[in-house]
């Protein structure tokens, strides 16, 4: 068989991406252009701006994954883009675009999930890793646990019934004064306190070994700040960074542990934005050692928002047979392995 | 010359094609806000019903403000990628002015109202003299009562269309008296036919296309979180 290039579009958030993927494993291209600067300006997303902003930069986006692969749109073999879970009117502009680009150049289209997006990740970056494995995905809006079973099938086995982890990580950055984002202003922030110096609760979630809660946790470290204050204490930010990014790193650990345990396998992998974590790789690196189990993370330009990770899983689904119609909508709230 | 022209501007989903001055195909649906699943399927049926090769596209005209946010970016961004492909450049075609299309014979004031929320409206207000339209107020996003009081102060009849004729009727035939008159309702809202026709005009008027990768709709509003922060900022200066 020839080989299959894809080019694919991901704009679920607050970054406009497109990329050239061969085969599911060969990224040609991966551009990715930063809405960052302006959100920060807010605090956090802005929906609104993200999808005003998306639908400015999305062809010039395009054209350079184009031009960065060497590739006319007439060389590619099909458009791949996001179409859940993420902010709907921002989804909604790489939809519509990619529909309207699909369409006029007469290549078939395939919606992909933005998690399983994310696991696939790992294909470009490890071209010897192949189901089945377990995953844990950690980004600004998820906090999964899954199974991939085979390319395209995947288990839940747990989720956060609150705050994502990279929620979590703003809220508490927000809290010590470090502003957004929090995930990396915490992870540096960390390297000068005492991960032990605070005893910040690891929740558990009745009736499921595998689900994460952290408001608990944002609560306990909001709970603390106010009694130093009441006390007229200092409060030590790097310790209370540190302490607090151990017990959200512990507990990932943990769950992801026991289903390894449970499953057997000797491969597991983590995506995502907060993969990007240097302290969370290293406690999996650790734990993945220590059991023998070999460990896999992208790099963290493959961890963030990217539409390379989307070509990837639009490739599975290509040799599947898979194709949407003219009338894929965003599905803001669409479930790992769900199908549209 | 040929066009395809794009609206979801509003409530109405509708796509047109004009080949050489000459409407060949328009569709529109008024039922339901499905736009991002309806208006690439319509563009899909409306060009294998009529046989129009798409490739020979000389440029593409949407409504592009302003409009319902999301509505304006399925067409915009629809837009864009189709030009993307076929290589071509895109007339942002101004909603209100697409809509006063609708009543190229009517001789006299004719102002389209959408409604904008937020005690709003987007409206302009215009006439067409000898086929041409003129702009007697741009349009913008105001207080209804500001665009109705400027209105009365003209002395004239004024015909009125857009779904903010269905919000505002009351209010507006109480302001407008015996100088309110209203576009019957198959003519009252937004159409891609008069989409193409004014992007015709204006490409006839000298006014540029713009390159696939500069457009982006003309709001009209910015977002609350920056019509916010702006307050914030003014606050704490004052």
């Amino acid at each position: 068989m020839s080989d299959i290039k894809i080019l694919a579009i991901e704009s679920s958030c607050d970054e406009t991406a497109a990329s050239v993927v061969v085969n599911g494993r060969d990224m040609l291209s991966n551009v990715i252009s930063s809405q960052i600067d302006i959100h920060t300006l807010y605090g956090g997303v802005v929906p609104e701006i993200a999808s005003r902003k998306h639908t400015e930069r999305i062809n010039r986006v395009v054209d350079k994954a184009l031009k960065d692969a060497g590739l006319a749109l007439k060389d590619v073999d099909a458009v791949a883009v996001t179409y859940g879970p993420g902010l709907v009117g921002a989804l909604l502009v790489g939809v519509s675009f990619a529909k309207g680009l699909a369409f006029a150049a007469g290549k078939p289209l395939i919606g992909v999930h933005h998690i399983e997006g994310h696991i696939c990740a790992n294909f470009i970056q490890f071209k010897e890793l192949e189901p089945p494995f377990p995953c844990l995905i950690v980004s600004g809006g998820h906090t999964t646990l899954a199974r991939v079973k085979d390319y395209g099938e995947y288990e839940i086995l747990g989720r956060s019934c609150d705050d994502s982890a990279g929620e979590a990580f703003d809220k508490v950055a927000r809290a010590i004064g470090l502003g957004y984002p929090g995930g990396p202003k915490i992870d540096a922030l960390s390297n000068e306190g005492d991960p032990e110096a605070i005893p910040f609760p690891r929740a558990k979630v009745d009736g499921s070994d595998y689900d994460f809660s952290f408001s608990g946790l944002k609560s306990a470290v909001l709970n603390y700040l106010n009694s130093c204050n009441l006390k007229n204490e200092e409060v030590n930010t790097a310790d209370v960074a540190a302490s607090f990014q151990k017990a959200v790193v512990d507990v990932l650990v943990e769950h992801s542990m026991l289903a390894l345990e449970k499953g057997g396998e000797k491969r597991f992998a983590i995506a995502g934005g907060v993969a990007a974590n240097r302290h969370l790789r290293a406690a999996f690196e650790a734990a993945c050692a220590e059991r023998g189990v070999e460990f896999f993370c992208p790099a963290p330009v493959l961890c963030t928002d990217n539409a390379a990770m989307i070509g990837a899983a639009a490739y599975f689904e290509y040799i599947k047979g898979v194709r949407h119609g003219l009338d894929l909508n965003a599905v803001p709230a669409l479930r790992l392995g769900e199908r549209m | 010359m040929n066009i395809l022209a794009l609206d979801s501007s509003g409530a109405v989903a509708s796509v047109a094609i004009s080949c050489d001055g000459r409407i060949r195909g328009e569709y529109s649906i008024n039922h339901k806000l499905t736009h991002s699943e309806t208006l690439m399927p319509m563009v899909n049926e409306l060009i294998r019903r009529t046989e129009y090769e798409t490739d020979k596209t000389s440029v593409i005209a949407v409504a592009a403000g302003p409009g319902s946010f999301t509505g304006l970016r399925i067409g915009a961004a629809a837009a864009k990628g189709m030009a993307f492909a076929l290589g071509c450049d895109i007339v942002p075609v101004p909603t209100l002015e697409g809509l006063c299309y609708q009543l190229t014979e009517y001789p006299g004031l004719i102002c389209p109202l959408m409604d904008a929320r937020r005690a709003q409206v987007y409206s302009g207000v215009y006439r067409f003299e000898s086929g041409k339209l003129k702009t007697v107020f741009a349009g913008e996003a105001l207080a209804l009562e500001e665009q109705l009081g400027r209105l009365k102060e003209l002395d004239s009849d004024v015909m009125f269309l857009g779904d903010g004729v269905d919000v505002h009727m009351e209010a507006i035939k109480e302001h407008m008296g015996d100088h309110c008159l209203m576009a019957p309702e198959h003519r009252r809202y937004q159409n891609a036919a008069c989409v193409a026709k004014r992007a015709e005009e204006m490409l006839a008027e000298g006014v540029a296309a713009v390159k696939a990768e500069d457009f982006a709709p003309e709001y009209l509003r910015r977002s609350q979180a920056e019509r916010e922060r702006d307050e914030r900022i003014a606050a704490e200066k004052a």
